[in-house]
């Protein structure tokens, strides 16, 4: 979650989340952040002025520059409260030791010098940061006081152009100033969210193409393996399994002919067998219902084949993408055969809900817990599939019960 | 009966037609995909309808689609759906549409005898569920369900209906009285709240009440 997603929630949800309060905290400490590191560049500066005849004075001055790189890292603590993916320093570490060194090394890095840009941006908009929020908390605040004002003799005038002095006029713009505290939550919430983009923007390393070329080679081949069992599971199904319905229906006729009645039962009983599971073994590798009717009746058809009660409750107002589908599918298999083989549970529960653009999926039994991933190659592996779409797997299973799988994969359509 | 068979494989078409034509029924078209379907049916106006679920051109539902599409226009047109797979979801979107409806697994055409018996019950107006559908409905525990006022006897009974068997058939099954099947029978449809009507219209629809509880569609779009 981070502010601009929580702007798109449901508007009570978002003024009464925490999101407006960290917005404004990232807005009014920035100033006081801006304002020390502006004393400690004036003071260096004339520090280093007045001690230019002695070389010490240059020297102050060449630091000036790495007070960004301070400021850099406090800044990029702060935007953690924004915005909760990780915000790495895009710096090196230095190539040679002592004081020297490291000064030089950081004055060469283009981090440095961009991290000074920001510094000097940053103080010029703290000013906006420390107006904007004020005249909104002013101007709420006294307008939502005005019946009291009111009551008191007072008045509230606006220049020429309005003046409120009536305590029916009092009580309306009362209302007034809760519209204008409403709307300067997603004031705030905004301000801070273009803040928090310049920050990891300016100050923070970008993903390396390197990783992301690995992610996405990943996503490539389980893609290809998932393609590769839609085909196995078409060519079984035009192949030895229609082959197999032939014989079965080409042997009830000829038992109809009468020949042989009781070898040909037999046979048919055979055949009929082999289908079974060629069946079961077909819904393994990729299930037909999950391509035609997608999840919600593929985890249904998955609850009724479970021999411990199920209570499937899946709402998806559109269907996710298709690796998506198919790795929560398969999460819930694998989570199912977990519950029926090791939990000893008497009922389980599966969730499936779409937040934004993550994929929520829950399976809760009411098992004797104890599930470790390390154990099981099944959790480890379902872990791995997962990550591939970037996914997360949790996984809390005390001692006793119950066991709580929890898996969220994003998937941007 | 004039029949219309869809099925994409072509050596069960054959087989398929072979034992209708053996049993008197005339098949007046065999097609290979479901807008061949959508046209024979449009041109013959049969009496009954086969089709298997996965067809051309998408090798996805098409055939279950077209023959809920077929059943749109035409009320109680009669249809069998044959497949590889049963799901509980895809019988309870093709029992809503009321009774003249089969759904059964591909290999049960090997019990002759009794597939075509099913064709002509589902041609009947009747109802005719896969056991296996029947038997994942009957295995699941449901909650807060009129069908949970049910005795296990009385479900049993029930499941035995949603396979499409009369009294007759279902008190050999059972090994009991076709007067005690009576009296079950009578006992399910006042437990489930069915107003009176003709019997064969109110075994449908507990029977369709016992689906839609069990195997009601997700949410999804």
């Amino acid at each position: 979650m981070n502010v601009w997603r929580a702007m798109k929630r449901h508007p009570l949800r978002f003024v009464f989340s925490s999101w407006p309060w960290r917005s404004l905290a990232y807005l009014a400490t920035g100033p006081v952040v801006a304002l020390v590191w502006l004393t400690v560049v004036a003071a260096m500066l004339v520090v280093g002025v007045v001690l230019t005849p002695l070389v010490v004075g240059i020297g102050v001055l060449a630091c000036v520059p790495l007070t960004a790189v301070v400021l850099a890292a406090v800044e990029r603590r702060r935007l953690r409260w924004l915005d909760p993916r990780p915000a790495p320093s895009a710096h090196r570490a230095p190539d040679g030791t002592g004081l020297r060194a490291l000064v030089r090394f950081r004055l060469r890095e283009a981090a440095t010098w961009r991290e000074l840009g920001y510094a000097l941006l940053f103080t010029v908009l703290a000013a906006v940061d420390l107006l904007v929020p004020f005249v909104i908390i002013v101007g709420s605040t006294v307008a939502a006081g005005a019946p009291y004002l009111v009551a008191n003799g007072d008045r509230i005038m606006y220049g020429s152009f309005a003046t409120v002095d009536e305590p029916a006029e009092a009580w309306l713009h009362s209302l007034l100033g809760v519209a204008i505290a409403l709307a300067g939550c997603y004031v705030f919430a905004a301000l801070a969210g273009g803040r928090a983009a310049l920050a990891r923007a300016l100050l923070v390393r970008p993903a390396t193409e390197e990783l992301v070329e690995v992610r996405a080679s990943r996503a490539r081949l389980a893609d290809a393996f998932e393609a590769e069992r839609r085909r196995i599971e078409r060519d079984l199904h035009d192949g030895a399994q229609q082959r197999l319905t032939g014989l079965i229906m080409t042997l009830g006729l000829a038992r109809l002919d009468g020949a042989a009645p009781d070898l040909i039962g037999k046979a048919q009983a055979e055949a009929r067998a082999a289908l079974e599971e060629l069946r079961d073994l077909v819904r393994g590798i990729h299930p037909s219902v999950l391509t035609d009717r997608g999840l919600g009746a593929a985890v249904e058809s998955l609850a009724e084949r479970s021999p411990v009660p199920v209570d499937v409750d899946v709402e998806l107002p559109e269907r996710p993408p298709e690796p998506v589908e198919g790795a929560a599918y398969f999460v819930v298999a694998e989570a199912l055969a977990n519950v029926a083989k090791h939990s000893g549970a008497s009922s389980a529960r599966v969730r499936v809900r779409r937040d934004g653009d993550i994929l929520t999926v829950e399976v809760h039994d009411d098992g004797e817990g104890g599930a470790e991933p390390a154990k099981g190659g099944g959790l480890q592996g379902l872990a791995d599939r997962v990550s591939v779409h970037d996914g997360t797997l949790r996984l809390s299973s005390p001692p006793g019960g119950p066991t709580i799988l929890r898996v969220e994969i994003p998937c941007a359509s | 009966m004039r029949i219309v068979i869809a099925e994409d494989s072509v050596l069960l078409l054959e087989g398929l037609s072979q034992i209708l034509t053996r049993f008197g029924h005339e098949v007046v078209a065999a097609v290979t995909d479901a807008p061949g379907l959508a046209a024979a049916v449009a041109e013959h106006e049969p009496d009954a309808v086969v089709t298997d679920v996965r067809m051309p051109p998408g090798f996805r539902d098409e055939g279950l689609r077209t023959a809920l599409a077929l059943r749109a226009e035409r009320p109680g047109l009669p249809v069998l759906v044959l497949s590889q797979y049963v799901e509980q979801s895809y019988a309870a979107e093709l029992l809503q549409t009321g009774g003249g409806v089969g759904y059964l697994l591909k290999d049960r055409v090997g019990e002759v005898m009794e597939f075509v018996d099913a064709l002509e019950r589902v041609a009947a107006g009747g109802l005719v569920i896969d056991p296996e559908v029947v038997r994942s409905l009957l295995s699941r525990r449901r909650e807060r369900s009129p069908l949970e006022r049910l005795t296990e006897r009385e479900r049993e009974v029930l499941g035995l209906m949603a396979e499409g068997l009369s009294n007759g058939a279902i008190a050999r099954r059972l090994v009991v009285s076709e007067a005690a099947v009576v009296k079950h029978v009578g006992s399910i449809l006042a437990k489930l709240d069915l107003p009176p009507a003709p019997d064969d219209h109110r075994r449908v629809r507990a029977v369709l009440a016992y689906l839609r509880d069990g195997g009601g569609p997700t949410t999804e779009g």
